[in-house]
């Protein structure tokens, strides 16, 4: 069952990105990711996609560590998989915090944009984009508005992908409190794991096709 | 579902284990990869004359990278191929209709640029190019 569940699942994510791709495929502007996502947490510095990058291998990561435990299960080692559940949730926590930092970051930094030949100072969010064409203003390059429909997509499907994070670190922590009660011993069998661990690569996996679609093209 | 339960000897364990960390292996360099074009097609922007067939072909190389990285990801850490046969099609075969939507809608999308930009082949498309630059104001200055 779980695999048809994912078969919907990656249905409505796909939809979601076709839909983000045909409107961006519609305008003639589009924001340039490489100046929207370029900041690192504490520091000024110009980095191009490295706190994304370090976000993905977070969940490169704790998709490793969840396919051991599956494994420590087959063995019925229970200690084995306390330990690499543990570290699957850690993992999943700290893609979270990544995001919310993020996310925090787009929202409350203004960045300076011309409307209607006046200057303001706007945040990233669904209703307003600074980081639409420039053009020269007091002989100084300002950007105009943007495509509102990027805030709209990015804090969407980010934020439905974060959900699904978020709901699989609770039902990896319920698989781990199972296990911790010796659960599954008396059943004989880690198949939860395995079926909460199909749901945790598929999150993995979605966010692969996240990451292509907002960070690198 | 028949393959989830069945008992490993060790042997065969171990190589499970290392399979594992292979892929993981992988993953990881197909991403730095990945990463390494993407920061190419940052610096190739930044010149005068940025060429536009040679950025649309890194950005085809790393489509092509993130398929790979799907493929691992499916057949290795979700092991779809232990699976019975029935099970595979069932949920293949309705994923490739994806092929086929994205390239649909990317058309779709195109071809309504190219309707708005020539008021539906009325006219011919011009760039927009600002050919004032816009006059200096003081901040907070009303027009």
């Amino acid at each position: 069952m779980m695999w048809f569940f994912l078969m919907s699942d990656s249905f409505t994510f796909g939809a979601f990105l076709i839909s983000y791709g045909s409107i961006r495929f519609s305008l003639n502007e589009w924001v340039d990711h490489n100046y929207v996502f370029n900041r690192f947490p504490l520091t000024e510095a110009n980095l191009p996609l490295a706190f994304v990058s370090l976000m993905t291998f977070i969940l490169i990561f704790s998709s490793v560590t969840m396919v051991l435990a599956v494994h420590e299960g087959h063995k019925m080692n229970q200690k084995g998989v306390e330990k690499w559940m543990i570290l699957t949730i850690l993992g999943g926590l700290a893609f979270l915090s990544c995001q919310a930092w993020e996310w925090t970051h787009l929202i409350t930094s203004r960045h300076k944009v011309l409307v209607d030949g006046v200057i303001q100072y706007w945040g990233t969010t669904t209703s307003h984009n600074p980081w639409g064409p420039k053009v020269l203003f007091n002989n100084e390059l300002v950007a105009t508005p943007g495509p509102v429909a990027f805030g709209g997509y990015f804090f969407g499907i980010t934020g439905f992908h974060g959900f699904h994070v978020f709901s699989g670190v609770i039902i990896n922590l319920v698989m781990l409190i199972k296990t911790k009660a010796g659960d599954f011993q008396k059943r004989g069998h880690y198949e939860m794991i395995e079926k909460a661990g199909l749901y945790w690569h598929f999150v993995d996996l979605v966010w692969v096709f996240v990451f292509l679609c907002f960070y690198l093209i | 579902m028949q393959a989830i339960t069945t008992t490993h000897d060790a042997a065969h364990g171990e190589a499970q284990v290392k399979k594992i960390w292979k892929a993981f292996w992988i993953l990881f360099v197909l991403t730095i990869i990945e990463l390494g074009l993407g920061l190419s097609v940052y610096y190739i922007d930044m010149e005068a004359n940025p060429s536009e067939t040679l950025i649309l072909f890194l950005k085809g190389i790393i489509c092509i990278l993130t398929l790979a990285k799907a493929f691992y990801i499916i057949s290795i850490f979700m092991h779809l191929g232990d699976e019975v046969r029935n099970l595979i099609m069932s949920v293949g075969i309705p994923a490739l209709l994806f092929i086929w939507f994205i390239f649909t809608f990317l058309y779709e999308g195109n071809s309504y640029r190219n309707l708005r930009n020539t008021d539906a082949h009325s006219r011919p498309y011009i760039e927009k190019v600002q050919e004032h630059p816009v006059p200096a104001m003081k901040e907070g200055e009303k027009n």
